[in-house]
């Protein structure tokens, strides 16, 4: 997908990370139907990311209006979370930043900062993740545009969602 | 967790730094971390200004405002950030489609209804409980609001003069609800509560993506927060009157808690500062949720009555009003 097709569809980070975690969250954000902030977790992961890394010059840097990458460094383009349960939705929300800095014409490497767990990750954008990124972009824009939300799924991990309480009730 | 303030005294409301403080008098004041704040009330004669008015917009604060008499004047609204334009659609298509809007409506009587009749079931009074639910086998076939409204106000008749029977203090006597101004002590309370608890569902539909000033039961050009006062429909028998008899039962609150002008009656600053610590405690007072399987406080379910709201706009689940099971 080129990026004016991305910005048209507005595919910011997260909803490639909530893509990955749960689709009928991917919808109700994407209507603006946001419950983050009543939640105690998303304001301890705010405080971690205004408070983690402050000496670094480069940060919450805002590209093409579309994606906005925590810290840029010499080396990586960086991204920090509070906790590393979700990795796999993390990096590839990392992966799709590679790839909207690509169409840019800029290579880096990605990684992640799990500051709380003393862990980090580096993110390369492989044939393969780009591949995987491409169908799930696709996936995204359908999800987005369809009239009602995805029908409520049960997963292991609902009961630490903001939209929890929302979804259940 | 952030809580309510209910502010009662005189003095000035301040922000200093990146707290807020409540000065009372030169000597006197009080630091309120504004974490800590949900919303503020304000019942004494309170100076502020833009600076503090800023702050709170910015921690996306309400403030609502009390007259001395203690009715509800208005609320200072911070700018909105929950705003979803596919829910306000959805919002005003129920109400413009005339059968949906009357699912609605009726909803909330009817929810309002069930905790009518756990009061007088708990309360032992049958007779009123067989006589509300013949009016109540008229609502399903209520073709309109009007219809709707006639049977919610004949079972609020019959509910209201059971309250002689459910108050044990002889002092205190309902002989008709009344409005702006009541007569006599019940009606006071009655009406302070009521708009206490209006303004905490105005918060609480403040944190949702609703749009507060479109209703179904009332009527949008009626009030200016409107679906506040659906939502109070339910809300009222299950916090406000409970409250009520309690504070009157146990005598907490007795006749020198109010005071009487010429021909109407309202609750003098003691009155009204135990009312509000007894409404805030069953406000935070917490049920054991069956599907969230969590510990919720009735202020929660206000806010969750919203989020069913939403599914229900949304066209995901029909909206089914709370009845509380416990």
């Amino acid at each position: 997908m080129d990026l004016e097709t991305l910005k048209e569809i507005r595919i910011t980070g997260l909803k490639v990370n909530y893509y990955y975690i749960c689709k009928r969250k991917l919808w109700l954000f994407s209507k603006n139907l946001n419950f983050e902030k009543n939640n105690d977790k998303i304001i301890l992961g705010q405080i971690l990311h205004e408070n983690y890394y402050k000496s670094e010059k480069e940060r919450d840097i805002l590209i093409q209006e579309l994606i906005s990458i925590d810290i840029v460094d010499d080396d990586y383009i960086r991204e920090v979370k509070s906790s590393d349960k979700m990795e796999k939705a993390d990096t590839m929300q990392v992966v799709y930043y590679l790839y909207v800095l690509k169409q840019l014409g800029i290579e880096k490497v990605g990684l992640i900062n799990y500051p709380k767990q003393k862990k980090k990750k580096e993110v390369y954008l492989t044939k393969q993740l780009e591949q995987e990124l491409l169908e799930s972009l696709k996936d995204i824009e359908k999800i987005i545009n369809q009239p009602n939300p995805p029908k409520l799924e049960k997963l292991p991990y609902c009961k630490k969602c903001s939209y929890f309480e929302f979804c259940f009730a | 967790m952030s809580r309510r303030y209910y502010i009662n005294n005189s003095g000035r409301l301040k922000r200093k730094e990146n707290t807020i403080f409540f000065e009372i008098s030169e000597k006197e004041r009080k630091i309120i971390p504004i974490n800590d704040i949900d919303s503020i009330y304000i019942f004494g004669e309170v100076d502020l200004n833009t600076k503090v008015l800023n702050y709170l917009a910015q921690n996306d604060i309400p403030v609502h405002i009390f007259n001395y008499y203690g009715y509800y004047s208005g609320s200072f609204l911070p700018k909105k950030k929950n705003v979803s334009g596919i829910l306000l659609v959805s919002q005003v298509s129920h109400y413009t489609d005339y059968s949906k809007r009357l699912y609605l409506a009726k909803s909330f009587i009817e929810g309002g209804v069930y905790h009518i009749l756990r009061n007088l079931k708990t309360n032992q009074a049958e007779e009123e409980v067989e006589k509300i639910n013949e009016f109540l086998k008229q609502l399903p076939d209520a073709n309109t609001i009007e219809e709707v409204m006639a049977v919610e106000g004949n079972i609020r008749n019959i509910y209201y003069q059971a309250f002689n029977k459910i108050i044990k203090n002889q002092d205190f006597k309902i002989d008709k609800r009344e409005y702006n101004p009541p007569t006599n002590p019940i009606n006071a309370l009655i009406s302070f509560g009521n708009s206490v608890l209006y303004s905490v569902i105005l918060s609480e539909i403040y944190k949702t993506h609703l749009e507060p000033t479109i209703s179904y039961l009332h009527e949008p050009s009626e009030r200016r927060f409107s679906l506040s006062l659906d939502i109070s429909e339910i809300f009222k028998p299950l916090i406000v009157d409970t409250v009520i008899f309690n504070l009157l039962n146990y005598e907490t609150i007795n006749l020198s808690h109010f005071n009487q002008d010429l021909n109407f009656s309202y609750l003098n600053d003691e009155g009204r500062k135990i009312f509000l610590k007894y409404l805030e405690d069953k406000l935070e007072t917490t049920i054991k949720h069956k599907t969230l399987q969590r510990n919720v406080s009735y202020r929660t379910l206000i806010r969750l009555e919203c989020y069913k709201l939403i599914k229900h706009l949304l066209d995901e689940e029909d909206y089914k009003p709370l009845k509380a099971w416990w």
